[in-house]
């Protein structure tokens, strides 16, 4: 029986201190209509060593293709560290740290991660983690209509080069809330925001707005224009960024002349491998101000009865364990283990690392948009600085190209026809530090090669 | 456990230093000047085995179910086998991007279609989905596809949800956040629900019921079919949470017991890790009403060709709770341990949950402990009362959970149900031996010995941990988040 350790005799044993004839005897106040006659969709059991020659042919079925594929998810070298310590029994099989004398090691962990997101971010305070980026920002939001009390209209305005579905997980998250969204668009040829769409809105009564950085399309919003201009009409500020990119680009804590209220992203490019795109992490770093607003668990450094230094769970009053129905949000679990291998990931790369990785896979992504855009009928769709993704036109339907390079063992992109149809047939490409020079040359060789055959 | 505490990773940092073998060299970015970062991020410089000393000494700090024994109510605490890490972890699933097309992707989709159908299966519904990142979220979820539902059918006023008052807190939290109203509802001095009070919360504006059965009182509903019907009867639905789903597996199904909808805890009831406090998967499953406002993605299958399903196959769907498709390598875990158990195994679950808490209840009672439901079977976890020892030895619940840590067993769910005053919520799974849970008697009675005879010794208690009780006042009045933010040091 697996996972099961009981012997024949303790059973008897355990059923005699009971008082009871038989283990089904223990069901006998659920009524018997109730009672389950056989589950026969579920298959036999396997063993450790069946299960396990399964899942490698599973595995092996979708191999190891070579990745050009970004949009929110980024393939990075991840030290071997990060998870051999992540998955050591007394992380990965610890409970949430609510007895905190048990759980030093989660709590003290989880403060450091919050000291290393505040400062990567130049925010004051960081909860210990949400789901991920796209939920992440759905709690920020419904975070800046309480925050911001002035502002009757719980009315948030976002750009469309935020990342689509980080919108449509919003959308759906609120939906009971009466939020409302107002969606700018793009300047076209640039691919950041059109300002003066934004400008139109003086007067308006504005509860936040959002901005990406880098936006989706890989573009450089002017944040410190969209800041300021927020600030000045009374709206609160929510960043969504890639942690990775700060170590390059200044951190949404100093965007403007105040900085950012709110900021929220993917917690994934540091150290999380893509894995179909979860476990990941969303984290949230905010102005102090705002601090009891904020949604999730939060760790503070305390001392014990003995004077000596402790960490603990805080602001509990904010969480729905506490005030149920009244709660900031209804988060209980988190990401914590994701967290755990984040925090290692940060402090085995440091800000140093951090920033030669960011670099690197800015320095890849723009070789492989000059290489690309060799072929004939490819062309590069915005100018701008970039960081590490960008948007290719094709000559002919994206689908099909990405379908035949699928072919070829490579995973060539996001097909954006059907997120921004005006762009035709556009393409996101995304390079990191993994990719070398010859993977580069091997997509645009067969790029070039799918392309002179197309029908 | 290691007894001897470690100083912030920022402590062992010194200017210059850093693990060079983990990233390029000699690269750098030329950044224009409105964009630039000034000053670099302060984040630790430390050695690779600085960094690996540490985290590992951190590590050691911690209770977890590896090491300790957890009775942790309403948790379900039970082993995480190994080999579903070492499967969710091969390259191959490690290294799949989640947009990667359906074409490269069989392999893994396979996976996770059988897994919807044999969620299906075990809990008596329609259709699943897998997206939810957590309990809470597959509650919300739920909740979601309740109101769709009566919106759809133009029902606009049903905005009540009827929440018992033993239920979990992200119930009444999950209701507020999809915009309805809680009612909540008491329980019976025998645990079971006050059907009168019931029958008088229903009404033209019920929107449905958040129930768990068994309750988190540790007992069965057994009047749920009643339940079932008057909720329906009045036009609700009935949403099952799954954080008690392991005392049923494999005995009874929602489905059958008339739910409309139910989110599974896969971090509960399948034996994916907790993590510390996540990730945890909340799958929700459906019965044919809901089936049309699923969350998307979901995996179908056409022929013998899977591919995601999303708004163009499910146009009323709630829509998207996560960016991708949900914690993925979390449903991969749970994939492999519901494999592993199969058919027979799926019985075993509740039944050998059941047979660990009817015994370690039988065991405790015969000690002197205070049941708070003594007529009624334990489900896969029961309630002890500390309630006479508050008042006749001046220690409370607290004392006596806190003081199980120095003798190596985590404390059970302390304080909650609400309504059981001093209570200890005790869940041993079905994955604890017997020597282990007579260990955790004899733990007990030695406890009790100490209170009677200085229950001072109690109140301070624990003593062999890294540290002592906490000043959890001191920490929220001071608040010390991030390491500089008081300047002590």
């Amino acid at each position: 029986m697996p996972f099961i350790p009981h012997t024949e005799a303790e059973i008897g044993e355990m059923l005699a201190t009971i008082g009871a004839p038989s283990i089904d005897a223990l069901f006998d106040e659920i009524p018997a209509a109730l009672r389950i006659k056989s589950l026969a969709a579920i298959p036999d059991a396997l063993t450790e060593m069946e299960v396990g020659r399964l899942m490698q042919a599973r595995a092996s079925q979708d191999g190891r293709p070579l990745n050009f594929l970004g949009a929110g998810a980024y393939e990075h070298h991840i030290p071997a560290a990060v998870w051999a310590i992540v998955t050591r029994g007394e992380f990965y099989s610890a409970y949430t740290p609510y007895q905190a004398e048990a759980s030093q090691g989660t709590l003290q962990l989880l403060y450091e991660y919050q000291t290393m997101m505040s400062s990567l971010t130049g925010m004051e305070v960081s909860n210990a983690s949400l789901y991920d980026g796209a939920s992440a920002l759905a709690e920020a939001c419904l975070m800046s209509v309480r925050a911001h009390r002035r502002s009757k209209s719980a009315r948030i305005v976002v750009p469309s080069t935020l990342n689509p579905t980080y919108l449509s997980v919003s959308r759906a998250i609120v939906e009971g809330q009466n939020l409302n969204f107002t969606v700018l668009p793009y300047e076209q040829g640039k691919g950041t925001l059109e300002f003066s769409k934004l400008a139109a809105l003086k007067g308006d009564d504005l509860t936040a707005v959002v901005i990406q950085q880098p936006n989706f399309f890989g573009q450089m919003e002017d944040v410190d224009a969209i800041t300021d201009w927020a600030h000045a009409n009374n709206a609160l500020v929510i960043a969504v960024v890639n942690p990775l990119s700060l170590a390059l680009f200044k951190p949404p804590g100093e965007w403007g002349a105040k900085g950012v209220d709110i900021v929220v992203g993917d917690g994934q490019p540091l150290g999380v491998p893509l894995s179909s795109g979860g476990p990941y992490f969303g984290f949230m770093t905010a102005r102090m101000e705002h601090v009891r607003q904020m949604p999730g668990r939060i760790i503070g450094r305390t001392v014990d009865l003995d004077g000596k230094q402790g960490f603990t769970l805080t602001l509990q009053a904010r969480e729905q364990h506490i005030r149920r129905s009244k709660a900031t949000s209804n988060i209980c679990t988190n990401q914590g283990l994701l967290v755990t291998a984040a925090t290692i990931h940060m402090s085995l790369l440091g800000a140093a690392g951090l920033e030669s990785v960011a670099a690197t896979s800015q320095r890849q992504t723009n070789k492989l948009v000059e290489k690309l855009t060799r072929i004939p009928g490819v062309k590069v769709v915005f100018d701008g600085y970039r960081f590490h993704e960008a948007v290719l036109q094709l000559p002919t339907k994206v689908s099909d190209v990405l379908e035949a390079l699928a072919r070829r063992n490579i995973i060539g992109g996001l097909d954006l026809s059907n997120l921004y149809p005006e762009l035709g047939n556009a393409l996101l490409v995304c390079a990191t530090e993994m990719r070398t020079d010859a993977d580069l040359d091997q997509y645009a060789a067969a790029l070039a090669d799918v392309l002179e055959r197309k029908p | 456990m290691s007894h001897i505490t470690e100083p912030l990773i920022f402590k062992h940092s010194r200017p210059g230093r850093s693990a060079v073998g983990q990233y390029p060299q000699g690269v750098s970015a030329e950044v224009p000047e409105k964009f630039r970062r000034r000053k670099r991020a302060a984040l630790p410089e430390v050695s690779e085995l600085q960094a690996v000393r540490h985290f590992t000494r951190l590590s050691q700090l911690n209770f977890s179910i590896d090491t300790h024994f957890y009775p942790l109510g309403s948790c379900t605490m039970k082993y995480n086998p190994r080999a579903c890490n070492a499967f969710a972890m091969l390259p191959e699933f490690l290294g799949r991007h989640p947009l990667a097309p359906n074409s490269a992707s069989q392999g893994f989709l396979a996976c996770m279609y059988e897994l919807q159908e044999m969620l299906k299966e075990v809990t008596g519904m329609k259709g699943v989905s897998l997206t939810p990142m957590a309990g809470a979220q597959g509650e919300f979820a739920g909740v979601a596809m309740i109101r769709a539902y009566h919106r759809a059918r133009n029902d606009l006023e049903r905005t009540e949800i009827i929440v018992p008052d033993a239920a979990h807190g992200t119930n009444p939290a999950t209701a507020t956040m999809c915009g309805c109203t809680v009612v909540e509802i008491p329980s019976l001095p025998n645990g079971d629900i006050d059907i009168d009070a019931l029958k008088s919360a229903l009404g033209p504006k019920t929107a449905g019921i958040m129930l768990t059965n068994p309750s988190t009182l540790g007992v069965f509903e057994r009047r749920i079919q009643e339940v079932a019907k008057l909720v329906h009867d009045a036009g609700g639905l009935l949403y099952y949470d799954g954080a008690n789903l392991n005392a049923i597996l494999g005995k009874v199904r929602p489905g059958d017991m008339g739910f409309d909808v139910i989110h599974m805890n896969l971090h509960k009831t399948f034996s994916t890790p907790h993590g510390g406090g996540g990730p945890g998967s909340g799958a929700v499953g459906v019965g044919q009403r809901l089936l049309p406002f699923l969350p998307i993605p979901t995996v179908g299958k056409d022929g013998e060709n899977y591919r995601w399903l999303d708004e163009k196959d499910i146009p009323h769907t709630i829509g998207r709770l996560s960016a991708f498709m949900g914690n993925a390598g979390v449903l991969l875990r749970a994939y492999v341990y519901m494999r592993m158990l199969g058919r027979e195994g799926m019985h075993r679950v509740a039944e050998f949950s059941a047979l660990n808490a009817n015994y370690l209840l039988a065991r405790l009672k015969k000690a002197g402990f205070d049941p708070a439901y003594p007529e009624r079977r334990a489900s896969h976890e029961f309630i002890i009362t500390m309630k006479r020892q508050a008042r006749e030895l001046g220690v409370n619940a607290m004392d006596f959970a806190k003081r199980l840590l120095d003798y190596g067993f985590h404390a059970p769910t302390t304080y909650f149900p609400l309504l059981v005053p001093e209570c200890l919520l005790i869940e041993p799974t079905e994955t604890e031996a017997k020597q282990e849970l007579d260990g955790f008697v004899e733990a007990m009675i030695a406890i009790q010995a100490e209170a009677e005879q200085d229950a001072a010794k109690l109140k301070g208690a624990p003593y062999n941990l890294p540290v002592r009780r906490l000043d959890d006042v001191r920490a929220a009045k001071q608040l010390d988040l991030t390491y500089g933010m008081r300047s002590t040091e």
